[in-house]
């Protein structure tokens, strides 16, 4: 039962401003790098300027004797600091290959980027100077720089595994051998299309900082990161560094901004450690926007194949699927898991019979290698199945929305166990599209269409479309280990009352601008009827809060705010024990709201929560064998994964002279489940489309063949702002999460999801009158123009 | 982001500002509104050892009437230029092409005399300047000269200035209610243009100059010479990169640049003889 059925919430559900906002706005939250740290050393990192060379030589004589400058260590120097290599978490193959990847490269460089030489000075600008000081020599290799050549082996990046396949995973789900094939030959209608997933620059507000700290006492160490993940931080740093897990501490102070790329156990992190235990001191880094360019890992790099069989009326009787996913240079913390993510989301929202084939090939290229980045594998595969539904549309010559919804899996259906074996918990496709063709005037602008899109037309009108499910809440802990993941899914919390009544809300999530503390507080406000002024909320101190899984996939709120809620409740079964003892009734005959227990039926007979968490803390009065003190903690694992859901439309008009496009209309319809606050739900939508509709029309990591990065500053690379998009218009379904007690599923990653497709789409749409019927992306006004010219040229 | 180290002075007037200059030499860059400069140095693209600042140098940040033209002091900032009435009323193409420059924190800080000095093709008051006919005025050890606008650009970032000179004040033409347009393709509002026009047009006059088609701006000739000689404005247009050697670069190949100036020609033109 949610939450939401048992009684009317007064704090959940209301719109309330962030209460981190104020220090973030003012300049008074505190980031790695505002630390102040007297006596630290300053790390600057020589990096490789070739995407494939042999080390020859390095000269670190003058950069050694340069003003400030304390100690400069080569990659073989620093060999012995290591207990073992930089994790990789998720072998998603028994015999997936994974080389060694050390923080510092020794012998061999694999991409533009990656760390030669270490330079610690008594100040930034020294550290920095003395990079121009070492001389490399290099023998410089082919670079490796389309993930598809690279499968060929002609160049192979690393020897030692005979290959560039890094592993080649299936799902394959067949309700009779053979009948996806089956499916194939007999489908009235198939479409076969190849999508390019450029890759993507994370581009965090706040590049990664690092400071390590060694106790002046015994062997601690306490790491300050700019991360997304101190928990699981701690316990790789510990294995890699060959320190007691015990004897490390994790902070991430203020954190701005992951999107995935602050998921990761870095090379920067391990060496400031390494550093500080050598040199007995502090030693601290922070990466210059350039360097965030190339060091910190990219997002997206496949190329989709996707077949869709359907019969006569449209409706899909099978999904093929191929995949060749660029892993870059080596295997971070979860980047061969990537791609498996959205292996499950192929077939999109739709009823498909048990006719599925997937298969995934992870490839290394000698390039920065990718991870997760927001939706990580799921926008990819929401991209591919919602284009392909376009096309299958375009080749049946009906209209795109009708031919979705002959394929919706329908309300009714739900709980629907889907030809994966995973569970959708709940859903109503239908209302949300609708809703949205509503808010888009979807009938208004197909008729609008019939009159501008003539021929010879220099405006030409588009609408495109997205229906999304997203696989998130990351994770029932068994799922995890059936797909080889090397950790749970589980998240803690503690509630802790003081003695004057004042709650601590202890939880393992990490927030980096998600606003958690506000709505970790209202949860426990509502809980707990006590002002949400008088909770504070604790995080991202592996001292303070010792368990956590930590925040990406969407995780935070379905599962870490689930595991709050449970805390509460422990609170309350305690204090209820306790408020009985003082009434001297059973604890059955009480009933607690508003932060009051009373005797039912007798209102007067009442206790409030201060006066039971006094009474607590005094311990003068508990009853027999009750431990003092109103504190409980509480860990969650999740018995599925949140499923939201929604539809996305997009209005725009391509000017067909300059290829130059302009969104007229951007509606998101989004279902995350009851919201907590929806004010904050909005900022993510609004973030996550922008950001997916960046991928659509501005971003890309250019390289060139020589695995050179072009676009190293934000000067090109195009992060689109607030001038650069639409007005977006957000409106909601609320659908509750069956399997939580709070009915909430995540929101994080949503719009990234269902974004970059409904653009596409929407573009396609325009153009697909004068014969454009594919546009790659990100659909710059060039990319437009020359698609366009060639459709001309093709008649 | 860490620049290499430099030394800095701050100069309160042109004089002391080009005596320093002399005293450091090669080494030594003037400062105005840093918003060119600094970036290059972040990037350690250029190593100055001496910096002179001359961004405080409080009378040279002027707009005045001088008869003919508009006079502009070099170190009047971008959003100054936008706003000024005198130039909105005499010289609006040159108003409504620093309104776009950058976004307000850059026309807040860039300087006009910064921007014409650093000479970058893929800025707009370099080609706009260049449309108008201006002149520009520079100051050296041993005095001023004047530079037609047409004879300052020698270059990629490459004027005609001499290192000890100074650019002092900008001289542009008045329009006489000539009718303008002005139009930047880019991708972001905030961007340089990928390409851009500035034209103007009055009864028997044009003058039409493009915005990052080649290594210097360019004064499209070919157009304004159609035009005079009674060339419709579509046909007029058809001539815009005659005098352009565009380059590649990521945003555009040199063959989009000329289809976009031809296209861009024709809407500026239109939109100056409506
Ligand atoms: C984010 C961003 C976006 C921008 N977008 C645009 C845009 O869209 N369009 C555009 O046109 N510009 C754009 N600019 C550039 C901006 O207009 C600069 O301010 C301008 O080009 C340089 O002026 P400045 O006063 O900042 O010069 P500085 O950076 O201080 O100096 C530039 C160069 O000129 C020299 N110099 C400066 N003043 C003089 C002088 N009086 N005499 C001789 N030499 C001098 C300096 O030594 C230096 O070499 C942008 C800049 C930024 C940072």
């Amino acid at each position: 039962m949610t939450m939401t059925e048992n009684r009317q919430n007064s704090v959940i559900g209301t719109r309330q401003l962030r209460r981190e906002d104020p220090a973030l706005l003012t300049g008074e939250a505190k980031f790695t790098n505002d630390l102040n740290l007297p006596g630290a050393l300053h790390l600057s990192i020589l990096r490789s300027p070739h995407a494939h060379a042999k080390i020859v030589s390095i000269d670190t004589a003058a950069a050694k004797a340069s003003p400030g400058v304390v100690a400069v260590y080569t990659g073989a120097e620093l060999q012995s600091q290591w207990a073992g290599p930089m994790p990789c978490a998720w072998p998603v193959t028994p015999d997936m290959k994974n080389p060694p990847h050390f923080p510092l490269a020794a012998s061999k460089v694999c991409y533009v980027g990656d760390g030669v030489v270490a330079v610690l000075a008594t100040s930034e600008s020294a550290s920095r100077d003395a990079l121009d000081l070492i001389d490399v020599e290099y023998k410089v290799l082919k670079a490796v720089v389309d993930v598809e050549e690279a499968l060929s082996d002609a160049n192979i990046i690393h020897e030692d595994l005979g290959t560039n396949k890094s592993y080649t995973w299936n799902l394959k789900i067949e309700a009779t051998e053979g009948c996806v094939e089956d499916a194939f030959q007999k489908a009235a209608f198939k479409v076969s299309e190849r999508y390019v997933q450029q890759r993507l620059l994370p581009m965090a507000m706040e590049p990664r900082a690092v400071a390590a700290v060694p106790q002046p006492f015994g062997g601690d160490i306490t790491l300050y990161s700019s991360t997304q993940i101190p928990h699981i931080l701690k316990v790789m740093a510990a294995l890699t560094l060959g320190i007691p897990e015990h004897q490390v501490r994790v902070v991430a102070p203020s954190v701005g901004g992951g999107f995935g790329s602050k998921l990761d156990v870095y090379a920067e992190e391990l060496l400031c450690m390494a550093l500080a235990r050598k040199h007995s001191l502090p030693v601290r880094w922070v990466e210059e926007r350039s360097e965030n360019s190339m060091a910190t890992i990219h997002g997206r790099g496949q190329v989709q194949y996707v077949e869709l069989a359907a019969d006569k009326s449209g409706k899909l009787t099978a999904v093929r699927v191929r995949i060749k996913a660029d892993m870059g240079a080596y295997l971070q913390l979860v980047t061969p898991g990537v791609p498996i993510l959205g292996a499950f989301l192929y077939a999109g929202v739709y009823d498909i019979p048990l006719a599925y084939d997937f298969s995934c090939d992870g490839i290394f290229t000698t390039l920065t290698p990718t991870d997760a980045y927001r939706g990580a594998g799921r926008p990819e595969a929401t991209y591919a199945i919602e284009s392909a539904m376009d096309a299958l549309a375009r080749a049946m010559k009906i209209d795109p929305l009708e031919l979705r919804k002959r394929n919706f899996i329908q309300k009714e259906q739900f709980p629907y166990t889907a030809f994966s074996g995973l569970t959708y918990d709940s859903g109503d496709h239908l209302q949300a599209a609708e809703k949205a063709a509503g808010l888009a005037d979807y009938a208004g602008i197909r008729a609008q269409q019939a009159k501008q899109n003539v021929p010879g037309a220099k405006k030409r009108l588009g609408i495109g479309m997205s229906s999304y499910f997203e696989m998130c809440g990351l994770a029932p802990s068994r799922v995890l280990a059936s797909l080889n993941y090397g950790a749970g899914g589980w998240e803690a919390a503690t509630v802790r009352v003081l003695p004057t009544c004042k709650v601590q809300v202890v939880t393992g999530t990490s927030p980096h601008g998600q606003g958690h503390e506000t709505s970790w507080a209202m949860i426990a406000s509502e809980k707990l009827g006590i002002p949400q002024e008088d909770i504070d909320v604790l995080h991202s101190d592996t001292a303070i809060s010792p368990l956590g899984l930590d925040t990406y996939g969407s995780r935070s709120l379905p599962v870490g705010g689930v595991a709050i809620a449970g805390a509460c409740d422990k609170v309350i079964d305690k204090a209820r024990l306790i408020a009985a003892h003082q009434l001297e009734c059973s604890a059955d005959d009480l009933e607690f709201a508003g932060g009051v227990f009373s005797v039912k039926g007798s209102p007067d007979r009442a206790v409030p929560m201060a006066a039971i968490a006094f009474a607590a803390f005094t311990a003068h009065n508990l009853p027999d064998g009750l431990e003092p003190n109103l504190e409980a903690q509480y860990t969650y694992d999740p018995p599925n994964f949140s499923w939201p859901f929604g539809t996305h439309m997009c209005v725009l008009e391509v000017d067909t002279e300059t290829g130059q496009i302009e969104i007229l209309k951007y509606v998101a319809v989004d279902d995350c489940g009851v919201q907590i606050n929806p004010l904050i739900v909005e900022g993510q939508v609004h973030g996550g489309v922008i950001q997916g509709l960046a991928q659509a029309l501005f971003e890309e990591a250019v390289y060139d063949t020589d695995g050179n990065l072009k676009t190293t500053t934000l000067a090109e690379y195009l992060v689109p702002a607030a001038s650069d998009v639409p007005s977006i218009t957000t409106a909601h379904t609320v659908t509750p999460s069956p399997t939580n007690q709070l009915g909430v599923k995540g929101i994080g990653e949503a719009g990234t999801i269902g974004a970059a497709s409904t653009v596409i789409n929407a573009v396609v749409d325009a153009l697909s009158g004068i014969g454009v019927t594919s546009m790659p992306m990100p659909a710059s006004p060039q990319t437009v123009w020359r698609a366009i010219q060639s459709a001309a040229q093709a008649k | 982001m860490i620049p290499a180290a430099f030394d800095y002075k701050r100069a309160s007037s042109a004089a002391e500002a080009i005596s320093l200059v002399g005293q450091y030499g090669d080494e030594a860059k003037f400062l105005a509104g840093g918003h060119s400069l600094i970036p290059l140095m972040k990037l350690r693209l250029a190593q100055p050892a001496m910096l002179i600042d001359i961004g405080r140098i409080k009378d040279l940040s002027y707009i005045k009437d001088g008869g003919d033209f508009i006079a502009i002091g070099a170190l009047t900032r971008h959003m100054d230029v936008e706003k000024s009435a005198l130039v909105l009323k005499e010289v609006p193409l040159l108003a409504h092409a620093a309104g776009y420059v950058g976004d307000a924190q850059v026309r807040h800080r860039g300087t006009i005399g910064g921007s014409l000095a650093h000479a970058d093709s893929a800025s707009d008051l370099p080609a706009t300047t260049l449309a108008l006919g201006a002149t520009y005025v520079a100051q050296g050890p041993k005095g001023e000269r004047l530079i037609a606008a047409a004879d300052f650009y020698k270059g990629f970032l490459e004027s005609a200035l001499q290192p000890d000179e100074m650019l002092t004040e900008i001289r542009v033409p008045k329009m006489n209610g000539a009718k303008w347009g002005f139009e930047k393709f880019n991708r972001r509002a905030q961007d340089w243009a990928i390409v851009g026009v500035a034209a103007w047009r009055s009864k028997d006059a044009s003058g039409v100059a493009l915005v990052n088609m080649g290594s210097t701006p360019i004064l499209a000739t070919s157009v304004s010479a159609a035009l005079k000689s009674g060339a419709s404005v579509a046909d007029a247009a058809q001539l815009a990169a005659a005098e352009a050697e565009p380059q590649d670069d990521l945003n555009a190949s040199s063959e989009y640049r000329v289809h976009l100036a031809k296209v861009l020609v024709r809407r500026a033109l239109e939109k100056a003889s409506a």
